[in-house]
């Protein structure tokens, strides 16, 4: 399995790397040496039933993603974060991952600066709220959540020069990351599993295909631009059916080897914030199983009201279309949606946030609504509570096979 | 459907000093005379500001709120001296423990709004945000925004009030009015003694010129035979009961800050 090679590999790689350049007198000193991280106690309830067999109506667990930073005193340094979680309710969801390891070391070279990443690490492109459309880099770790997206780490070599002109950033991958999917028991999961044990690909390298990528950004005024392109395996699998072993359905995650050109901006004029995302992408087969090329966008704006009526509160409302031009035929469920969502902060001691949103299909009836409740109980802890509700799934949307698992989740945090 | 966990905004939460060049401030008022000496004032405190190079500090907030209940915000600040135009400056939280690591990069600008990105460690994203809330709490203290932020001296008009012994010293009592139309002030009354024109006093009036907070500055200390620093501010808000004393610890200057860690990809490499 990708994910354990990985796992394994790279901190014995660090170690080694790290054994000279940070031990006592042969390497350089250390300046500082930090562990952060947090402990979270999580419960997941489902209150409608689910619709496959052998689904349960809860997901508890444990989440510990320490942080441990080590800086020596020309500046360079080396991270390790890696991300545990235990799942009562899915053996799938209980999983580890390497999130970050990699050393940092940058300088100057004339009037312009440079930097490499080397190792595991995370990636983010984009500028939007409702999606993540542009980033690229990471694969998505889509057991933590069903639409926030949070990342796989992925091995790298990162390269960034910048100067007046803007930022250059050059990407070698390798060791792909085959996308978390839930187990048998687990919830917002198709009516099959997905078996991530016959992983394939189009690429005859497989998951050790060499993929490149380059960033282009830059702010100038009040805009903030950045072009992109990725050439390599697909962080975004197609999923076809097969049996495994006992003869029972399961589906097989195929990467296509594909080609994106992103783009991302915002301009920020006063308490306004304009934004687009957009990508064509090359090499992609759709639902059909047919190679198209196609373009996709997302775009918007977010306008904050400061001291909302007088109160200490600030009020953002959101506004964003999702498309994408293979409609129907789109693999995510992002074809033609609208979104629309307000943010209220606090501003207190507590920094309390609610958020609201709903994700409306403008061609179908789906709608998907979602809350969030944030707040700090104490200097180290905090609570985060959360609600999704997919109402009136339309039978041809690929959340169709989801529309029972409509949840809500607490969070206790200890923040060290 | 995702939002990083927090979203802090705020604006350069600085330096309560005055910082910035004199330019040229219209004269409304009918005593010329008190205006120019205010002006004047103004300007001469905010060139004895001039030439510090960088500096980096850690800041210690204490809010307190009218049942005498704590809450602690600790930060590390690294300023960079822009000459012409605004200051850059990078903040990075290390307390409330959830926003650990969480920073704020301000390029100020002299003559139109700062430009502020906000690095969110969970997600590794940087994100542009707007700095046009001025009034707001800062992190739920009672310094506004716009109370930490570098004060320059285009932003107000002047009138000087009279001189009157303050402690050991005597004091000039300036009023300056923010040109600002955002700004949650009509006032602020300003003291500083004659010699260092060193601020040790703001009384803060609100729109409807009711006296809202006062500010003290205390344990003043010189850095580089020419700097004067405060070491502890302290904010009283007369309205709600509630205070927050600010404390500037390890203040180093002369570092070796250069524009490279002002960016937006140096933002990505605090930890």
């Amino acid at each position: 399995m990708p994910n354990r090679i990985v796992f394994r590999c790279v901190p014995l790689v660090a170690a080694w790397i790290l054994a000279p350049v940070f031990s006592g007198n042969s390497g350089a000193q250390i300046e500082t040496r930090e562990l952060s991280g947090r402990l979270s106690v999580e419960s997941r309830w489902f209150p409608e039933s689910g619709a496959y067999t052998g689904q349960r109506a809860h997901g508890s667990g444990v989440v510990a993603e320490p942080k441990i930073y080590v800086e020596d005193v020309r500046g360079r340094s080396f991270t390790l974060a890696p991300f545990f979680r235990f799942d009562a309710g899915d053996n799938r969801r209980t999983h580890v991952d390497l999130r970050e390891a990699y050393f940092l070391l940058f300088g100057e070279l004339g009037n312009q600066e440079w930097e490499m990443r080397l190792g595991v690490d995370r990636v983010f492109w984009g500028v939007t709220e409702s999606r993540r459309l542009v980033n690229i880099i990471n694969q998505v770790d889509l057991v933590e959540h069903p639409y926030k997206e949070p990342t796989l780490g992925q091995p790298m070599a990162h390269l960034t020069l910048s100067g007046d002109w803007g930022a250059v950033e050059l990407f070698g991958l390798t060791g792909h990351r085959a996308r978390t999917f839930p187990g048998r028991s687990g919830r917002l999961r198709f009516p099959f599993i997905v078996d991530n044990e016959r992983v394939s690909y189009e690429s005859d390298a497989g998951r050790w295909h060499p993929d490149v990528a380059a960033r282009y950004s830059r702010s100038a005024g009040n805009m903030d631009v950045g072009i992109s392109v990725f050439d390599g395996n697909s962080r975004d699998p197609l999923l076809l059916p097969d049996v495994d072993r006992n003869g029972q359905p399961v589906l097989l995650p195929e990467y296509d080897r594909i080609r994106q050109f992103g783009l991302d901006a915002q301009l920020t004029a006063g308490s306004w914030l304009f934004k687009i995302e957009a990508l064509g992408r090359a090499g992609a087969r759709d639902r059909r199983g047919v190679e198209v090329e196609y373009v996709a966008s997302t775009m918007g704006g977010e306008y904050t009201f400061y001291s909302f009526i007088g109160s200490a509160a600030d009020l953002s409302l959101i506004g964003e279309w999702n498309y994408d031009g293979r409609g129907r035929n789109a693999t995510n469920i992002f074809q033609n949606d609208l979104f629309i969502a307000a943010r209220l902060a606090f501003n207190d001691i507590q920094s309390t946030e609610v958020l609201g949103s709903v994700m409306n299909d403008i061609d179908t009836t789906t709608r998907v609504f979602t809350f969030e409740f944030n707040r700090r109980i104490s200097g180290r802890f905090s609570l985060h509570l959360e609600a999704i509700a997919l109402l009136d799934v339309d039978a041809g949307d690929l959340s169709y096979a989801s529309r029972r698992d409509s949840f809500v989740e607490l969070h206790l945090v200890y923040n060290h | 459907m995702s939002y990083p966990r927090k979203v802090l905004a705020f604006s350069t939460p600085w330096l309560i000093v005055a910082a910035g060049i004199g330019g040229t401030v219209p004269v409304h008022s009918q005593n010329i005379e008190s205006d120019a000496t205010g002006l004047n004032i103004a300007r001469k405190a905010s060139a004895r500001e001039e030439g510090f190079g960088n500096f980096t500090a850690q800041q210690v907030m204490v809010l307190r709120n009218r049942h005498g209940q704590e809450s602690r915000r600790q930060l590390r600040v690294k300023v960079l001296e822009v000459q012409e135009e605004g200051d850059k400056s990078l903040f990075v939280f290390d307390e409330p423990r959830d926003v650990k690591g969480t920073a704020l990069l301000v390029h100020a600008h002299r003559a139109s709004a700062d430009d502020q990105w906000l690095y969110l460690p969970a997600l590794k994203r940087v994100k542009r945000i707007s700095s046009s809330n001025r009034s707001g709490s800062f992190m739920g203290s009672e310094f506004a925004y716009e109370d930490m932020t570098a004060q320059a001296v285009e932003k107000f008009t002047y009138r000087y009030l009279r001189d009157e012994p303050c402690g050991d010293l005597t004091c000039t009592v300036t009023e300056r009015m923010p040109t600002d139309r955002k700004s949650g002030y009509s006032r602020q009354v300003v003291w500083r003694d004659k010699g260092e024109l060193r601020a040790w006093k703001v009384e803060y009036y609100d729109r409807k010129n009711a006296h809202l907070k006062t500010l003290t500055l205390e344990n003043y200390r010189q850095y580089l035979d020419r700097y004067w620093r405060a070491g502890v501010m302290t904010m009283v808000n007369h309205l709600t009961g509630k205070s927050t004393v600010l404390t500037w610890t390890d203040y180093q200057f002369g570092t070796d800050l250069q524009d490279r860690d002002f960016t937006k990809t140096g933002l990505k490499r605090v930890r």
